[in-house]
C-alpha cells in the first residue's frame, strides 16, 4: 500500500478520456445503426461506412499537410462527426455527395475552426444543412423502408410523414384527413417510415440516450428542455386546433428529432456549460424546431435549429455562469 | 520604384477585397459567376481612376470641412457614365448587376482611395494606385466570382466544364456561398501575403 506518496495536485483522477467518451458515444449509436440497416439495407451500411472513412480521411489530410500538427483520428470524434452525418442524410444519397458532406463536415465546420474542442457548429449539421442547399433534389428523396433490402438501384422513394403532413396542412386538408396517410404511430417509433438513415428508430436512438445518461457523457437538461419545449408548445397549438396543428405525440417521433436532441443538442464542445444555460439553450433549440416545422418554409427544423442555437451558446455561457464557490450571495 | 510598388500593391499585399476588407458589398453580392465579377470589378477600376485624378486634381480647392460631399458628387459623375454605357453597350451585364452600379457610389474602396491616397498625393501617383487598386478588386472579384461559378454551376465564364450537367452545388450560388468561398479566399491571400514579405 502507498498511502504516504506525496505528489502534486489534482488527486482526484478520473478514468475517461476523450477518445474513451467518443467511443462510448459510437458504441450508444449501435442500436440506431441496427435498426435503419434493418429497415434500408445495403445502402444505410454504405452511406455509413462512406462518411466514416471520408471524415477520418480528410482529418488525416488536414491534420497531416495544412495543420502540421499532430494526427488524432482515431481519437474516435471524426469517426462520430462520420456516423451522425451519414444518420441525417437520405441513404439513397450519392456516395460522391455524402464524401462532399464529410469534407465540409470535417474541413469546414471543424478544422476551419482549429479542431476538436474549437468548433462552434456542430460538425455533423453543418455538412447535412450544406448538402441540403447544395442538392436539394438528392437530398429530398427518402427511400421508402423495406426490411432486409440489399438493393442499390431503383430504390422506391417517398417523402418523410413530417412533408406528408406539410404539404397536406399547405394544400388546405384538416390533419385527421392526413392522419390515414402516414404510417401508425407503432411504426413511427421503430421506425418504419421514410427519412434519413439512422433518424428514423426513436426507440433505438432513447435507448442509446439511456446508456448514454448511465455513462454521463451527457446531461439531462438539454434533452429533457428540447423534447418538453416542443412537446408543450405543440401541445398547445394542438389545443387551439387540433384540426390545423398535429398532436405533440407526431412531432416527437417523426423526423430527425429524437437524434437532434439527444446526440446533436448534447455536443459537448458546442453546447451551453452551466445547468440554467443549458435548459434554455434547450428550450430555443425546442422553440425554433417547432417554429421551423410548421411556420417555415422546411418540413423539417431540427438542423436549422441547433445549429442557430449553436451561435448563441457563447452568449448563453455569459449569462449563465455559475457561482464560484465562496461568492457572495446577494441578498441572501 | 515607387510608382510599381504603387501598383502592385493592390494585387495581393494591400489586396482591397482580401486583406483591406474594403468594398465587400459588391464582392458578396455579385460574384454569382466569374463575368459578373469581372464585369464589376472593371467597372469599378473606371470610377476609381476617374474619381482619382479629379480629387488629386482639385485636392486644393477642396475645403476641407466637406470634403466628403465634394468626394460623392464626383464618384457620383462617374458611375453615372458607367451606368449609362453599360446600359447601352452590355445590357445583359447591366440586368444582372442591377442595383450594385449605382452602389458604386458609396463603395469604400472608391471613397476610402480617394479619402487616403488621392487627396494626399500628386496625379500621376493617384492614378497608378487607381490602377493597381482598381485591378487588384477586379482580380478579387473574378477569382470569387469563379470559384463560386465552378462548383456552383460546374462552368467558368460561361463555358461548361463537364458538358450536361449545370446543376452544381446550389449553395454556392446563394448567398452563404458568397461568405465561404469569400472566408477560404481570405485565407489564401493572407497565406500569400505571409509568404511574399
Amino acid at each position: 500500500m502507498n498511502l504516504l506518496t506525496v505528489s502534486g495536485s489534482p488527486h482526484v483522477y478520473t478514468e475517461e478520456s476523450v477518445s474513451k467518451i467518443m467511443y462510448g458515444v459510437v458504441l450508444s449509436l449501435i442500436p440506431a445503426a441496427l435498426v435503419s440497416f434493418y429497415f434500408f439495407g445495403l445502402a444505410a451500411i454504405l452511406v455509413t461506412l462512406t462518411a466514416v472513412v471520408s471524415c477520418m480521411f480528410f482529418e488525416f489530410i488536414i491534420q497531416k499537410y495544412l495543420i502540421k500538427g499532430p494526427i488524432t483520428i482515431f481519437d474516435g470524434s471524426a469517426i462520430i462527426t462520420g456516423v451522425l452525418l451519414a444518420f441525417i442524410v437520405p441513404a439513397s444519397l450519392p456516395l460522391w455527395m455524402v464524401v462532399i458532406g464529410s469534407l465540409v463536415s470535417i474541413g469546414m465546420a471543424k478544422m476551419t475552426f482549429g479542431g476538436l474542442g474549437k468548433n462552434i457548429f456542430n460538425p455533423a449539421l453543418v455538412g447535412r444543412v450544406f448538402l441540403m442547399i447544395s442538392f436539394p433534389v438528392e437530398m429530398n428523396m427518402y427511400p421508402k423502408p423495406t426490411a432486409f433490402s440489399t438493393q442499390l438501384t431503383d430504390i422506391v422513394t417517398g417523402p418523410t410523414p413530417l412533408a406528408v403532413m406539410k404539404e397536406g396542412v399547405a394544400q388546405g386538408e384538416k390533419v385527421s384527413d392526413i392522419i390515414p396517410e402516414i404510417p401508425e404511430y407503432v411504426n413511427l417509433l421503430m421506425g418504419n417510415m421514410g427519412g434519413s438513415v439512422g433518424e428514423i428508430s426513436a426507440i433505438a436512438i432513447l435507448l442509446g440516450g439511456i446508456y448514454m445518461l448511465i455513462k454521463k457523457y451527457i446531461t439531462w437538461e438539454i434533452p429533457t428542455a428540447y423534447l418538453g419545449s416542443v412537446f408543450v408548445l405543440a401541445g398547445a397549438l394542438w389545443l387551439i386546433d387540433p384540426e390545423y396543428y398535429v398532436d405533440p405525440l407526431f412531432h416527437m417521433v417523426t423526423g430527425g428529432l429524437m437524434l437532434g436532441a439527444i446526440y446533436m443538442a448534447t455536443d459537448m464542445v458546442t453546447s451551453p456549460m452551466s445547468r440554467w444555460g443549458m435548459i434554455v439553450y434547450g428550450i430555443g433549440c425546442g422553440f425554433l424546431t417547432l417554429v421551423i416545422r410548421i411556420f417555415g418554409a422546411y418540413p423539417e427544423g431540427v438542423a436549422f435549429a441547433i445549429l442557430i442555437m449553436n451561435a448563441f451558446v457563447p452568449l448563453i455561457n455569459r449569462g449563465f455562469k455559475p457561482k464560484r464557490f465562496g461568492e457572495e450571495v446577494k441578498n441572501g | 520604384m515607387k510608382q510599381w510598388n504603387n501598383f502592385t500593391k493592390g494585387f495581393i499585399k494591400d489586396n482591397p477585397v482580401f486583406i483591406l476588407l474594403l468594398g465587400l458589398c459588391p464582392a458578396l453580392g455579385v460574384t454569382t459567376s466569374a463575368f459578373n465579377g469581372f464585369g464589376m470589378g472593371l467597372a469599378t477600376t473606371f470610377v476609381l481612376l476617374g474619381s482619382n485624378i479629379v480629387v488629386s486634381i482639385i485636392k486644393n480647392v477642396i475645403p476641407n470641412k466637406v470634403r466628403i460631399p465634394c468626394f460623392i458628387v464626383i464618384i457620383a459623375s462617374f458611375v453615372t457614365i458607367v451606368q449609362l454605357t453599360m446600359e447601352a453597350f452590355l445590357p445583359d451585364l447591366f440586368d444582372s448587376l442591377g442595383l450594385f452600379i449605382p452602389l458604386i457610389v458609396v463603395n469604400c474602396l472608391v471613397m476610402g482611395r480617394a479619402e487616403a491616397f488621392a487627396s494626399k498625393q500628386d496625379i500621376w501617383s493617384s492614378i497608378v494606385d487607381a490602377m493597381g487598386m482598381g485591378l487588384g478588386f477586379t482580380l478579387a472579384l473574378t477569382m470569387l466570382g469563379g470559384l463560386r461559378e465552378i462548383l456552383g454551376a460546374y462552368s467558368i465564364f460561361g463555358i461548361q466544364l463537364i458538358p450536361g450537367v449545370t446543376d452544381g452545388m446550389l449553395v454556392f450560388v446563394l448567398a452563404p456561398g458568397a461568405f465561404i468561398g469569400m472566408g477560404y479566399l481570405i485565407i489564401l491571400f493572407n497565406y500569400m501575403k505571409k509568404k511574399t514579405a
